[in-house]
């Protein structure tokens, strides 16, 4: 620690994975770069294809690690800053691995007067995680998100791409025990 | 029985599919409007009284007409269906039920503003819209409807409230963090990419095949004298039978709550949210109005994006405020100190009155922090904010101040 040499145990666990998890040495492969090069040219400014190429790393490489973050400002002549501002600005960038599984339960007005927090309550007590947290065995990441505009079917939660509707603890149960 | 236009196709099965568009007369209105000059086409839309149905309801042709005529640059089409409005799901339902309707609406947009290049900004949560929508566009353009003198590109969000926000959505189309632009100059001048672009809701585009079919007089005679049509109103909340409704934008709320089946819950109605989380709350005797643009502003509320709220007698308000402020806090962009600071700090205070740990001076706190930031900030987020904080503090504080020890 004498010669500057930074502690491991300051960084942040984001960091931390960039730095040892292999799967964060990223690369797009040749057909990859085509789909970029393709949605660069839809746009006037190619950067307009920075959120698209974005969705892209995260399908690929599971989620956005630091190491995608500059490898994705290569392929726009972008600072890795600007891409680090872009993807902690959205919330469907997830900056560590999550889950095998997401399960976003809705919180806002009318799921919550239709009974979201008894649904979050449950949920938490069945996997033994709060929002935000993903199960030890990497399963399920869960969190509480904000209005998915599905109010008419309240409480409602998304499972991966899916909607669920009219949730109740019965289908709650029902729906974990089918993610694996 | 009043006139069903938006969701005329929704009860077949297949309305998301080309053949089952065209079966029920779909294209025909861009069948008409290619052979109209641009500006006949605006002039149409113009005396149709169609108002923005996104949010902000401002006059569609008017906002159509601001495309400078000496540009010679590219124009570009921007629909907003970044749907997100607490208690709003109408687009959701138009993107997969009815697909056609608004690429048609488009093709028409594009003619009369000179565009040959729409980007439809969808929410990165809406997958299943976007399968559908996608599908539709690619039929389009399979059918010869689409890429020859005006294109579609497809753009995914990945989750921002604010980028519903039409300056916040163009920053995020730019490859940016959806921070909203000082306005003017206005998009239709100085829009996506530096250049002059519209950008319009799904359900407003929606409504401009109809209008080319049947002309602007047979629309704005379903409405009020200052706008026209019908429009999409998401009710949710405690109501029997929470749904997508079409009405004329003359119906009133009570009339609209009873379509809805009425209050549940306890059945006593105790507030009503008219027009999204961001529209200011209206007690049970406040529902006698009629729900277009103007009357809920005569009202001191707004329409937003038609989505509507019910609260019975058993919610507690001072928690439904604390849900939306945590909502704001968590979406606000943090571009302008305003916002980003009332918000969260408004928010703790709501939270722990309902917490039973308020003080005695936080309710005052809160209007006075609500009223000095209305108004201060790039856009219209942290107003929409204030409307909530001020309008249910206001209407129902003895509930708050029962909650708050020693008040």
């Amino acid at each position: 620690m004498t010669d500057g040499a930074p502690s491991t145990s300051n960084r942040t666990p984001a960091v931390q994975a960039a730095l040892v998890d292999p799967a964060a040495i990223v690369s797009f492969s040749e057909a990859q770069l085509g789909e970029v090069r393709r949605l660069q040219s839809l746009y006037p400014d190619p950067r307009g294809a920075l959120l698209p190429v974005l969705h892209m790393a995260q399908e690929t490489f599971g989620y956005i690690s630091l190491e995608a973050e500059e490898y994705v400002a290569t392929l726009f002549d972008l600072s890795p800053a600007h891409v680090h501002e872009v993807v902690t600005f959205y919330t469907l960038y997830f900056r560590e691995r999550p889950g095998r599984h997401v399960v976003a339960v809705c919180h806002n007005l009318s799921c919550h007067l239709a009974g979201a927090p008894g649904i979050i309550a449950h949920v938490k007590q069945k996997l033994g995680i709060d929002p935000g947290e993903t199960t030890e065995d990497g399963r399920v990441t869960f969190l509480a998100v904000e209005c998915l505009c599905a109010c008419e079917a309240a409480p409602m939660a998304q499972v991966d791409d899916r909607y669920e509707l009219n949730l109740t603890p019965e289908k709650i149960d029902r729906l974990l025990e089918g993610l694996r | 029985m009043a006139e069903i236009v938006l969701m005329r196709n929704f009860s077949n099965p297949d309305s998301h599919t080309l053949n089952a568009y065209r079966a029920s007369g779909g294209y025909a209105a861009w069948d008409k409007a290619r052979e109209m000059e641009p500006a006949a086409i605006t002039e149409e839309v113009k005396k149709a009284n169609l108002r923005g149905l996104g949010g902000a309801g401002f006059p569609t042709g008017t906002k159509w007409s601001f495309i400078p005529r000496a540009h010679t640059g590219p124009v570009y089409l921007v629909v907003n269906a970044d749907e997100g409005e607490p208690g709003t799901f109408k687009d959701r339902y138009l993107l997969e039920r009815d697909p056609h309707a608004l690429i048609e609406g488009m093709l028409i947009a594009a003619r009369a503003i000179r565009c040959t290049k729409s980007f439809v900004y969808i929410r990165g949560e809406y997958v299943e819209p976007w399968r559908r929508f996608s599908a539709a566009v690619k039929e389009a353009y399979d059918a010869g409807l689409l890429g020859r003198g005006f294109d579609v590109v497809i753009h995914r969000g990945a989750g921002a409230y604010i980028c519903g926000e039409e300056t916040g959505l163009l920053s995020s189309l730019e490859g940016k963090k959806g921070w909203p632009k000082i306005k003017p100059p206005f998009p239709a001048i100085k829009g996506a990419f530096g250049q002059p672009t519209i950008v319009n809701n799904v359900e407003t585009l929606a409504c401009v095949p109809p209008i080319i079919t049947r002309g602007a007089e047979w629309f704005a005679g379903l409405g009020t004298k200052t706008q026209g049509g019908t429009r999409m109103y998401s009710v949710s909340g405690r109501v029997k039978k929470p749904a997508v409704y079409e009405a004329p934008v003359s119906i009133t709320l009570r009339q609209l709550i009873a379509t809805a089946g009425g209050v549940s819950g306890t059945g006593r109605l105790k507030a009503v949210v008219p027009g999204g989380g961001s529209a200011a709350i209206l007690t049970a005797d406040e529902i006698d109005v009629a729900m277009d643009v103007d009357g809920l502003k005569v009202a001191g509320s707004m329409i937003g994006s038609a989505g509507v709220i019910v609260m019975d007698e058993s919610v507690s308000i001072p928690e439904a405020l604390m849900v939306l402020a945590r909502f704001y806090a968590h979406e606000s962009c943090g571009q302008c100190t305003p916002c980003r600071e009332s918000t969260g700090w408004i928010y703790k205070m709501v939270h722990r009155i309902v917490e039973r740990r308020g003080h005695k001076d936080d309710l005052d706190t809160i209007l006075d922090v609500a009223k000095r930031g209305a108004g201060t900030t790039i856009c219209a987020f942290y107003d929409g904010a204030v409307g909530p904080y001020i309008s249910y503090i206001e209407k129902f504080r003895s509930e708050f101040e029962a909650l708050i020890p020693h008040a």
